[in-house]
């Protein structure tokens, strides 16, 4: 199996570490890995906004660097959702359908397709609180919400189990969004930062050391809210957990 | 003139600016949220409702006509007199002919937010019919000359001491007693005397059943069947989609509704009318206004399943944290921002967008509305029709097209100091600036993913 590595833009820009764990991760766990140098976007930024058709060059431009692999795996919740779900600024051809079928957020490929049974190399001595996407959460699926009552089950916080010494927190209001949403951190700033400082003190309430999630984009958020309002917590991406980070 | 859309990120900073009020309305609706998933629990058979309701609701709306004219048919045979209004204004001039038919200038009414829709006190004032509102929340927000916030609890944005001014105002009551005791004591000994000796009455409804030609009706207070029955005449408004075909569907509805809404049971009055009292006179007015052409929209027509429980609004992370009074609108929340825009679209154009698409609206709808998709389908919608902000489509427009061009975006990015020479001023100043207001930018790094990746990998590579 040859695989694609997606890396969004602003794991890329402002959080390479997330990025360069997962292909790590990825090799040490046995898969051919490659990173296409000319690769840009998802999309999803533009058909988020509405602005569909002018997603489709970099839908294009997506379908030109990943057509070729047979997996595409990405550390991204949201922008495995855009691929799967919403991906269709531009003409559905076999190449289109290929691509979106064969995307994957990391979280799932490694515990559904590679069905990973441990992390040997991974110890995390600290209390974590787990940070589900919405897109993880309510499209993606790999946990359950509790809006329908459905059995528990998570597949981040089973994965996250194989790792030595860590423990969870357990926050409040777990499946509230943290306010990220794209543009509208920006077009509605207030509420946005209101939901992000909630979220980071409902973990830092419940004890966790580290918010520990699938997806970046609402990390930089909360981040960023944190450290405005004085909340002292530290943010890691799940796959530098599970490529053997310590702190 | 032309319209200007409804501000709703700038009236949600105002509401967040008031700590008292807005810890108090998230965790009020997220309380009632608790309840509902409490309630859920103890039904093993809640999704199989939400299938049943959703199917029901769907069916019915695809076969509305018939259902309609069944309706019809059967309450006339009721003795109930049944009208049809194509919109609010045809709804309100109805209202005022019955009511100077029998010369009735006192109007007493239940919740109803078809006459919200109608605007309907507006209409009546002038032409001297006096309209009280029996809901206890719907009467503070009519004293308070605001629309209800919430379908369900329509004054939940305010404290104690809030109900407190505006009784002192109008009631004479002291308005440094803040006890809900004494409040509400207030409230009845001014709404009894109005109510016994009211010309007429009227009632929203919940739902109406299409073979047996009755509706019924679903309250906490007990102030609906006050209203529709001391006076003699009763006017109940309904929504045409508000329709069921049999009586047995109302089990499912009925167990979803409060559960759904305020996380009890069942509503203490589940009231069935099924025809006027004795001497009495009883009106159905069937409200379209916009509905028929929601029904015929490919996208959106589900929207009409919605049996106004308010849970979408409950569950909101932003609609709690931004109040019911910022969607500007009658309906607020996530059906509200879906509705809406088939009302006036460039007016509530804003409102598909103050959301994070969570999805956490759809999934504790108690009939499915794929609330989060149509959110979503909006967008796309309103982009084609224009009606997004300029700012934003040149931006969306400009970062499409860098993100086609892997040479231009790595140019872009590889430097700050080259993205802010590229970017134009009125990006940075205008729409991005607003990030760092309340929240710290991400560090900076010192290498890209991208030229580690050419650095650690590639030239590996090479040198093998």
């Amino acid at each position: 199996m040859k695989i694609g590595l997606f890396i969004p833009c602003y794991i890329d820009a402002f959080y390479p570490n997330a990025g360069i764990a997962t292909l790590e991760l990825l090799e040490k766990l046995g898969q051919d890995v490659e990173y296409p140098m000319d690769q840009t976007c998802c999309g999803q930024p533009m058909a988020n906004s509405g602005c569909n058709s002018d997603a489709a060059a970099a839908e294009a431009l997506f379908v030109r660097n990943f057509a070729k692999y047979d997996a595409i795996v990405m550390p991204s919740g949201s922008c495995t959702h855009h691929v799967r779900d919403n991906f269709d600024a531009i003409p559905q051809t076999d190449d289109v359908k290929h691509v979106r079928k064969n995307t994957f957020e990391l979280v799932e490929f490694l515990h559904d397709i590679l069905k990973v049974e441990e992390f040997p190399w991974a110890e995390f001595p600290h209390k974590v609180g787990l940070h589900n996407s919405c897109g993880t959460l309510r499209a993606l699926r790999t946990a359950s919400m509790s809006e329908l009552g459905e059995p528990f089950f998570s597949k981040p916080m089973d994965l996250l189990s194989k790792v030595k010494g860590i423990s969870f927190a357990t926050p409040k209001r777990p499946d509230e969004c943290c306010g990220f949403g794209g543009t509208f951190s920006v077009t509605e700033e207030a509420v946005s930062a209101r939901m992000g400082l909630d979220k980071v003190r409902d973990h830092h309430q419940a004890g966790a050391e580290y918010i520990v999630s699938a997806d970046t984009s609402c990390m930089m958020h909360q981040q960023g809210c944190a450290e405005r309002g004085g909340v002292p917590i530290r943010f890691i991406h799940i796959a530098e957990i599970l490529n053997g980070a310590r702190a | 003139m032309k319209v200007k859309p409804v501000n709703h990120a700038k009236a949600a900073e105002e509401f967040l600016e008031d700590a008292p009020h807005l810890t108090f309305h998230d965790e009020r609706l997220w309380d009632m949220r608790q309840k509902r998933d409490q309630q859920m629990h103890l039904l093993p058979e809640w999704q199989d409702l939400r299938t049943r309701a959703s199917e029901i609701k769907e069916h019915t709306l695809a076969n509305l006509p018939e259902y309609l004219e069944q309706f019809e048919a059967n309450a006339k045979k009721n003795g109930i007199h049944v009208h049809w209004a194509k919109d609010g204004e045809e709804h309100n001039r109805i209202v005022a002919e019955i009511l100077e038919q029998h010369g009735a200038k006192t109007l007493i009414k239940s919740k109803s937010m078809v006459t919200e829709e109608c605007d309907m006190r507006a209409y009546l004032q002038p032409r001297g019919v006096t309209v009280t509102e029996t809901d206890l929340g719907e009467r503070i927000q009519q004293l308070d000359d605001q629309l209800p916030s919430h379908i369900v609890v329509p004054a939940v944005h305010k404290l104690v001491p809030d109900v407190a001014r505006i009784f002192a105002k109008n009631y004479n009551t002291d308005p440094n007693d803040n006890s809900p005791q004494s409040l509400a004591e207030a409230q009845r000994m001014a709404a009894r005397p109005v109510i016994l000796t009211s010309d007429a009455g009227m009632t929203g409804g919940n739902f109406l059943v299409a073979e047996t030609g009755t509706f019924v009706v679903c309250t906490n207070e007990g102030n609906a069947d006050l209203s529709a029955t001391v006076p003699n005449l009763h006017i109940a408004t309904l929504g045409i989609e508000r329709l069921v075909p049999r009586m047995a569907d109302l089990g499912v509805f009925v167990r979803l509704l409060s559960r759904s809404a305020l996380g009890s049971p069942i509503t203490q009055y589940t009231t069935h009318f099924r025809g006027p009292q004795k001497g009495g006179e009883m009106h159905i007015i069937l409200v379209d206004n916009g509905r028929s052409t929601r029904l015929g929209m490919e996208e959106f027509w589900t929207s009409l399943k919605c049996i106004r429980c308010g849970a979408c609004m409950n569950t909101c992370p932003v609609y709690r944290r931004s109040g019911g009074l910022s969607y500007g609108a009658v309906y607020s929340g996530p059906i509200g921002a879906i509705i809406d825009p088939t009302f006036n679209e460039r007016k509530y154009s804003t409102l598909p967008f103050a959301s994070t698409m969570n999805g956490s609206c759809t999934n504790v709808c108690p009939v499915k509305i794929n609330i989060h998709e149509q959110l979503y389908k909006w967008r796309r919608v309103l982009a084609e029709h224009h009606e997004l902000p300029f700012v934003k489509r040149e931006i969306m427009h400009m970062a499409g097209k860098l993100m086609g061009q892997p040479k231009l975006y790595r140019t872009a990015i590889n430097g700050t100091e080259v993205a802010l020479s590229t970017l134009p001023r009125f990006v940075l100043y205008n729409w991005l600036n607003p990030w760092g207001k309340h929240r710290e930018l991400p560090h900076p790094v010192k290498q890209t993913f991208h030229s580690w990746y050419k650095q650690n990998r590639l030239k590996k590579d090479k040198a093998q």
